[in-house]
């Protein structure tokens, strides 16, 4: 039997993968020996629709760019003449391709299933060696064995914080407590993130079995997943792993046969950021206003309706099948020393191949931004990436040598965060960089602390009189002093946190926020306030840009010298982007 | 008070159970659209929760609304990666191009504008959404010609 399977993750989706999946459908209906199929995120978001076209003999070809009009000569050649299509191949299990780099470079152990099963059959993830942990857990090895074997393989929490998953469970087992919980979390939260979605979107059933497993060790028999509600497609692969789950005996009464019991349910998010900090998210699970309060008490010790609660993120979850099945040893065999195993990033911004990647801790962020995802696009220059969203920082291309491990990344003034990392090139204004996280911030600031409320306000009122033009010297003392202060009066990490993004560029470019201050201008040609646009002698005349201009500022006839009306110029830079002779001066 | 129920999955039955009001905002809205203030008051007769603390709810979280939108809802994401890609402009020229801004809906009552924080599609940025559909690698002026195709085929 030959498979063509095609990839309809969110991402495939948007990009039109439901078509490719029904022309294909369409074409090999009737025809023998032949099958579509359907998985999850391959991870090469670049290169959707993606379809893999799987040979009788188990060999894997996988295509980039398949649009229904593609579908019909990847048919002819590769399945019709065995010919592969060299010009659309992207990766080959046989060796080449034109983004080798992009999987073969990678470690995939959270990812292991992803792009590879169907993740609506329970069967296909059985067959994938699902549910064997739990089989192996169940036949005899004691929660406290469990938990010991999580702690010996080093895992740390993927949702941020980077707390060791089996101390956390070890904490919630000893308290005490009847009715005890485990909640994942899948509120992710960061903006330019997306690991848990395809996780929950391509292989729900390992997430459900690290939820069982966690279960197991802790002594809970209920489980949450708090999913946030702009994942419609994660929610509906969700529920129908949860009844394929039930249905055979993993979930509910007495799971195969043992004394254990779970039971999973779905909580959807209603779009609030700060609801993806543990007491806020049980807060949300109760019905209330997402509020953070104080800890201790910890979650595990007295979390949702008073109970002890193990929170956990999704990515820490799908790596506890794993380790039980190949061993504590195995997964602390790779990484650094505080920081094992690997940790998956959702690669976006300015670089060439976008998508998920999962690499062994320890790489450097060389590695991942230039080896494996094939640099900056455009041939632009690298300037900095930005890890931990809204939390985190921004680290200059200049520590492009740092490694991927909890503590390296602490020392830059950025966090490892839950994996969102964001490249950002030459056109990018880190003032404005910083800007847009402090409106993210103060936005989704829960009120309850007067700094966080009131303090992020401040800042972001002075980044944006920076980015319009009108800094003031003082500024950035202020700035740094605001930063301090917020970071110390506030309850949750949300506003611990929230300065990171405005220090660290400040650390590591200010002489960018200099520039906007003392001379009026963006070095980045990005703030629109600083930016003129007028067009040279060099204009042909040719009417692209009077066009494309949404304002209908520019006036001029054929083959004469446009102009550009400034009244009415909203500094879009359309004109820029379509003029082919480069005749657009923008300063 | 502390007594755990089952949820009902058929019956979607989440009523008395500790917890269920966001679930029961999130179904009256689903139903109309946005957040009634009849709802809101058969919700509170319905559980006792009182009205105070719904409203309290319903205004913390980004998701409910409490006014009536548009035929069309059109999310324009401003998550980091569709930022550094030009979100920006891109929103500008919708907003001018409809006239209304993000939040509004248009006269007509046809489009509604949102700003959103990441629709999980960072790879293809910048993004944006009208109802279901979502494009990617726009630029201010594809993303019009995407707009003025729809009002075109949407006019009777
Ligand atoms: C403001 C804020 C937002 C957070 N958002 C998330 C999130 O979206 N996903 C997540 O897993 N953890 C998030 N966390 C971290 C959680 O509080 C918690 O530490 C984590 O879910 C624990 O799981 P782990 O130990 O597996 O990482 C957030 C924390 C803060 C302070
Ligand atoms: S930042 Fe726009 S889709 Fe993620």
């Amino acid at each position: 039997m030959t498979r063509l399977i095609v990839g309809l993750g969110t991402c495939g989706i948007a990009a039109g993968a439901e078509e490719t999946f029904r022309s294909l459908a369409a074409k090999l209906a009737g025809r023998p020996g032949l099958e579509v199929g359907r998985t999850g995120c391959i991870g090469m978001c670049y290169q959707e629709p993606l379809v893999e076209v799987r040979n009788a003999d188990g060999a894997r070809y996988l295509y980039g760019r398949v649009t229904p009009d593609r579908v019909d000569r990847v048919l002819d050649e590769h399945v019709g003449q065995g010919r592969p299509v060299d010009e659309w191949l992207v990766w080959t299990d046989r060796g080449g391709g034109s983004d080798q780099a992009f999987l073969d470079r990678q470690r995939r152990i959270v990812l292991r299933n992803c792009g590879v099963i169907d993740p609506e059959s329970i069967d296909e993830y059985l067959a994938a060696g699902g549910y064997q942990a739990l089989e192996k857990v169940l036949a005899g090895i004691e929660p406290d064995a469990l938990i010991a074997t999580i702690i010996e393989s080093g895992l740390r929490g993927r949702g941020g914080a980077g707390f060791p998953t089996g101390v956390k469970w070890r904490y919630a087992r000893e308290a005490p407590g009847d009715r005890k919980f485990i909640v994942c979390n899948a509120d992710e939260g960061d903006p330019g993130a997306f690991m848990d979605r395809s996780v929950l979107e391509s292989d729900p059933h390992s997430v459900l079995e690290g939820m069982i497993l966690a279960g197991y060790a802790v002594g809970a028999d209920h489980g949450y997943v708090y999913v946030r509600a702009e994942y419609p497609k994660a929610i509906e692969r969700l529920t129908i792993a949860i009844r394929q789950a039930e249905e055979r005996g993993f979930l509910g009464a007495s799971i195969l046969g043992s004394r254990h019991s779970f039971h999973v349910r779905l909580k959807e998010g209603a779009g609030a950021f700060v609801c993806g900090e543990e007491t806020a998210l049980i807060a949300s699970i109760e019905g209330k206003r997402g509020m953070p309060r104080v800890r201790p008490p910890f979650p595990a010790v007295k979390g949702l309706w008073g109970a002890p609660t193990s929170i956990n993120n999704v990515e820490t979850l799908a790596n506890v099948p794993w380790i039980v099945l190949h061993g504590a040893s195995a997964f602390s065999a790779l990484g650094t020393e505080k920081s094992k195993g690997t940790k998956v990033f959702a690669m976006a911004g300015r670089v060439r191949h976008g998508g998920l990647v999962e690499v062994p801790m320890g790489i450097t962020i060389r590695e991942i931004v230039h080896d494996i995802c094939g640099g900056i696009r455009d041939g632009r220059k690298f300037k900095a990436v930005q890890m931990g969203g809204p939390s985190g920082g921004c680290i200059s291309s200049e520590l492009e040598a740092t490694l991927i491990d909890y503590e390296s990344i602490t020392r830059t003034g950025a966090i490892m965060g839950s994996g969102g990392l964001v490249v950002m090139d030459d056109t990018t204004c880190m003032v404005d960089v910083a800007r847009f996280f402090l409106e993210f911030t103060q936005r989704e600031s829960c009120g309850k602390c007067t700094f966080c409320r009131i303090g992020t306000k401040r800042m972001l009122e002075i980044l944006t009189r920076i980015t319009e033009g009108e800094g003031k010297e003082d500024d950035l003392p202020l700035l740094e002093e605001l930063a301090d202060r917020v970071r110390q009066s506030s309850l949750c990490g949300l506003g611990q946190t929230a300065p990171n993004p405005v220090l660290t560029t400040l650390k590591y470019f200010r002489s960018e926020y200099e520039a906007h201050i003392a001379n009026r201008k963006c070095p980045a040609h990005h703030c629109q306030k600083l930016l003129t646009y007028t067009i040279t002698d060099d204009c042909s005349g040719c009417m692209l840009c009077l066009k494309a201009c949404p304002a209908h500022a520019i006036s001029g006839e054929r083959k004469k010298v446009h102009v550009i009306d400034q009244a009415r110029c909203t500094v879009c830079g359309e004109c820029y982007r379509v003029c082919n002779l480069g005749a657009i001066r923008r300063e | 008070m502390r007594q755990h129920r089952r949820y009902d999955l058929r019956n979607h039955h989440y009523e008395g159970e500790e917890g269920a009001l966001i679930p029961l905002l999130q179904r009256a809205q689903q139903e109309d659209g946005y957040l009634r203030r009849e709802r809101l008051v058969a919700i509170h007769r319905r559980t006792g929760i009182p009205l105070a603390h719904i409203y309290g709810v319903a205004t913390f979280y980004a998701q409910f609304r409490l006014k009536p939108v548009g035929k069309h809802l059109l999310r324009v994401c401003h998550g980091t990666a569709c930022h550094v890609s030009g979100a920006v402009e891109l929103s500008q020229a919708i907003e001018k191009h409809l006239g209304a801004a993000a939040g509004e809906t248009t006269a007509d009552g046809q489009y509604s504008i949102e700003t959103v924080s990441c629709l999980g599609c960072c790879s293809l940025a910048p993004v944006m959404m009208i109802d279901q559909d979502t494009y990617g690698n726009l630029s201010p002026s594809n993303a019009i010609k995407v707009l003025k195709k729809r009002q075109k085929e949407e006019r009777p």
